[in-house]
């Protein structure tokens, strides 16, 4: 029965992307008839179209996964974390700032701490809005936003007074022993003679993926903290810690973006952090990320990837003469359908299960419909009366 | 002019796979109260919904004063005159009563809303049929009761003749069950017809005329109520012969296993103290019941005693140990079994399947986790165990998500998981709320068992029936007090109402 429902979510995704990318085309047909077919094969083929733009892919994929499994982690717990953002900006700040300053660690270990510093300074940044859901039960999406600003002006200041390159108006480069490996992949995605920016960051973080859904789904802590996303008031009434449980994943969820800041800025691939008044944008990628995927940490792997193809693709497209903003239009109407995923979840769920139900649960699934629609013709027939 | 207001005639309506209504008839006189009887899923819904146009049968007529009639829809039902309360009221919670009974239905004048004739009537009405109501009071500043008074005026507002009437007494305390019961007979006594499903014996002997029983989608028969017992109707209705009282000898308590001393609870909005010194003991097998009505503490002093809300003071004794400030997890593996009172929003997290539900209290121990990750086959081997031996019934078995099951075996399921710890002391809160007589008999029967195993059982009950009938020790609640301690041989059910309401007290020894 699980595989069935993991194949439903799957197939109500794919559903949801194709109908996104059939407006998609719509929205090109208007803006630019005669570009709008060759602008569409690039947008659907430009992350496939040679090695190097592949491994772009999985670049630009590495920190939405990240911060995509963190909104996903915090969600399966009944958390919204619109955090992401600053959790992964402090991330990527700590990240860099043990990269250029902490050189006296021998290459491998530097790598490791710069990481490991990502992801306690993102699960700070994650612990906060944790403690006030679960000690003073503040929204957490209020104190979430606040963070966002709070870890954006903090990285500014920061990158400013310790790891500024004024040249570039962004944070210095880190040390090579801070870089993370390439594992061959600057060989593999290669187009004439150019690499990519693909790197252990990827593979890094699909094990995450891998390990959040072991902790999800096969241990006790897993089992605690899904218990308290759909009921808290059972899992109290069950003697679980709900507090200490709210708050370990709004730290687990900001380690995870915190994460995805390191992977993002070790990449070895020249940029740095800007100092913009600007919040990070990988953060609030990771919630239509978790979205598409149903949070399912094994699926956000996917469909952090396919937004990643879908930013390459746009680059791709730019070569024909669209505007930057139609590209962006096209990509978003694409994710706005990712939101139509539970609705097509639903159909093909009609249509699947008929045949299987015992005819007892075919009458509960009735009088339980019944009762509804009941409801709603019965709040229908107010407005209908005169 | 036919005798019946509404004729339902061989009613038969199909779903894939299952006959939910197979060859029904039901016929309604004008001005009488007729009860649809039967248990959960045994076709009252889909028969009510034809009625109210939501399904059209395969088979059968549906006749109107004789004439037949088609009912399309709801709008069509509403035009013949058919009205519905439901279960769960659909009321604005912040317009007032006036404005809840009018909308939809407005007069108004040049755009204008013209309140005063609709006040007129809306007053007319509610003196006519005794509907005591203010028609300025907001709905959520009124009681529970007031608010079905107002759905019973939405639909005379309406002039609906029939009125369909939909497990009213579920929501209910005892003081205004009675009160709807008398409602319902002036509504027919002025010549409306009423339609009233349920499965409370008890409610259809006071009011009922006639009673038609259905089983499994079958149709068993229309009774004159007054010609038969409730033993007969019970049977009728299950299939079988149905212990209405419940079978038990008489306790033999031994030490004392829970105590409370002193335990008060106070309001943090208003200051008032909503437990008010309680204290009170239980013994090893027997069954004190805390009786009272709805509100008057006692979902406050099990929330203090379980841990789920802090006491402000007082004691708790478990086995002598004072566990007042241990947590809810010590609590429930030291002795605690609680069946609580909210079972949707407590006693399961619905949306996880019924095995992870069976061990809510028990996933941490050794024998389901190993190191941090739990054994899964093991829990759905425990999962499938108490399926059999409490005869859980589910779609999937332990994969079921408990939000799919049925009220009945969502609480069999969490009678099953918390009397299988093997708890020394068993709160029980309302355990029986909402269930049909057949799964009543079997908690019943579990909780008697566990008591002649020599557990201490601490039951919270509103039925007096339950409380009559299962309580060795009665202990009756009053605004968080505990005024009397009765023995349930030697009191009557008028005395006992009367220590609840609090006109009578004496002093607990």
């Amino acid at each position: 029965m699980l595989e069935r429902q993991g194949f439903r979510s799957a197939l109500a995704s794919v559903m949801a992307i194709l109908i996104g990318m059939l407006v998609g085309l719509v929205v090109l047909l208007v803006s630019n008839p005669g570009s709008a077919v060759p602008g569409f094969v690039a947008i659907a083929t430009g992350g496939l179209k040679n090695p190097k733009n592949m491994g772009q892919v999985l670049y630009y994929a590495t920190p939405i996964i990240m911060t995509g499994l963190s909104v996903g982690f915090a969600k399966k717990t009944g958390l919204f974390n619109i955090g992401a953002s600053g959790q992964f900006i402090m991330g990527a700040f700590a990240a860099v700032y043990v990269g250029v300053r902490w050189t006296f660690l021998p290459p491998g270990l530097h790598c490791l701490v710069a990481v490991l510093a990502a992801a306690l300074m993102g699960a700070l940044w994650g612990c906060v809005p944790g403690l006030l859901k679960a000690y003073c039960n503040i929204n957490e999406v209020i104190a979430c936003i606040m963070m966002n600003y709070i870890g954006m002006s903090t990285t500014n200041l920061l990158v400013r007074r310790l790891v500024f390159d004024r040249a570039k108006n962004q944070s210095l480069q880190p040390a090579a022993s801070a870089v993370l490996p390439k594992l061959g992949f600057d060989k593999i995605f290669v187009d004439g003679g150019a690499p990519s920016s693909a790197n252990a960051g990827f593979v890094i973080a699909a094990i995450l993926g891998v390990v959040v859904w072991v902790i999800l789904e096969k241990t006790k802590l897993g089992f605690e903290l899904k218990a308290c996303g759909y009921n808290r008031d059972a899992a109290k009434y069950a003697g679980i810690n709900d507090k200490k449980n709210i708050l370990l994943a709004m730290v687990f969820a900001g380690g995870l973006s915190g994460i995805g800041g390191a992977l993002s800025y070790l990449s070895g691939s020249g940029t740095g952090i800007p100092v913009l008044d600007v919040l990070a944008a990988e953060g609030f990628n990771g919630i239509p990320v978790a979205l598409l995927g149903m949070s399912n940490p094994i699926a956000i792997i996917f469909t952090g990837t396919f937004m990643a193809y879908l930013t390459q693709g746009g680059l791709s497209m730019q070569s024909f003469g669209f505007p930057t903003q139609i590209v962006d239009i096209i990509s978003s109407v694409i994710i706005y359908f990712a939101a139509f995923a539970l609705f097509f979840s639903q159909i093909i769920g009609k249509i699947k299960v008929g045949p299987k139900v015992t005819a007892q649960e075919k009458t509960d699934q009735e009088h339980k419909r019944l009762h509804d629609r009941m409801d709603q013709v019965k709040a229908q027939k107010g407005g209908e009366d005169q | 002019m036919s005798e019946y207001i509404i004729e339902m005639c061989n009613i038969t309506k199909e779903f894939p796979g299952i006959i939910a209504n197979d060859d029904i008839t039901l016929q309604l006189k004008k001005g009488e109260i007729h009860a649809l009887l039967g248990e959960n899923g045994a076709g009252k819904s889909t028969l009510m919904s034809v009625l109210f146009g939501l399904y059209q049968p395969e088979k059968g007529v549906i006749k109107k004063d004789g004439k037949e009639v088609q009912i399309k829809d709801p709008n069509d039902a509403n035009a013949l005159g058919i009205g519905m309360v439901h279960q769960h009221f659909k009321l604005v919670h912040n317009f007032t009563v006036l404005q809840n009974i009018v909308l939809g239905m407005e007069t108004t004048q040049h755009g204008l809303l013209k309140m005063d004739e609709a006040r007129k009537k809306v007053v007319a009405l509610s003196e006519q049929y005794g509907l005591r109501v203010d028609p300025d009071a907001l709905i959520e500043d009124i009681t529970v009761g007031m608010q079905q008074r107002v759905e019973i005026l939405k639909m005379l507002y309406r002039d609906n003749e029939i009125l369909i009437f939909d497990e009213p007494t579920a929501v209910l305390t005892p003081q205004e069950i009675e009160e709807l019961m008398k409602i319902m007979k002036g509504l027919a006594a002025e010549g409306k017809s009423i339609l009233f499903i349920t499965h409370k014996l008890n409610e259809i002997k006071e009011v009922a005329d006639r009673c038609t029983v259905l089983r499994k989608g079958k149709y068993i028969g229309t009774i004159d109520v007054a010609g038969v017992t409730k033993e007969e109707m019970s049977e009728m209705m299950v299939g079988r012969k149905v212990e209405l009282r419940v079978e038990k000898g008489p306790a033999h308590p031994a030490d004392v296993v829970f105590e409370t001393q002193g335990l008060t609870v106070v309001n943090k909005e208003h200051g008032k103290k909503v437990v008010n010194d309680v204290s009170l003991k239980v013994r090893r097998g027997e069954i004190v019941c805390v009786a009272g009505i709805d509100g008057n503490g006692q979902t406050e002093l099990v929330q203090a005693i379980t841990g789920l809300m802090k006491a402000d003071a007082g004691t708790v004794l478990l086995n002598g140990e004072d566990v007042t400030h241990a947590s809810i997890r010590h609590k429930n593996t030291h002795g605690l079994g609680h069946i609580p009172e909210d079972r949707h929003k407590h006693g399961l997290v619905l949306d996880y399947p019924l095995a992870y539900n069976l061990v809510l209290q028990n996933y941490f121990e050794p024998e389901y986790c190993a190191k941090g990750f739990l054994k899964y086959d093991k829990i759905f081997q425990y999962g499938d165990s108490l399926i059999e031996k409490y005869d859980i019934r589910s779609g999937q078995g332990g994969k079921t998500i408990a939000r799919s099951m049925s009220g009945g075996n969502q609480q069999k399921a969490i009678v099953a998981r918390e009397i299988d710890r093997d708890p020394e002391l068993l709160i029980a809160v309302q355990p029986t709320r909402g269930l049909d007589v057949g799964a009543i008999e079997y908690i019943h029967r579990q909780l008697v068992a566990e008591r002649d195993k020599g557990k201490g059982i601490l039951l919270i009950s509103l039925e007096l029936d339950e409380v009559m009938s299962l309580a060795d020790r009665i202990l009756v609640i009053y605004e968080g007090e505990i005024v009397a301690e009765l023995d349930p041989q030697a009191v009557t059910v008028q005395e006992l109402g009367l220590y609840m309401a609090g006109s009578k007290r004496k002093a607990v020894g």
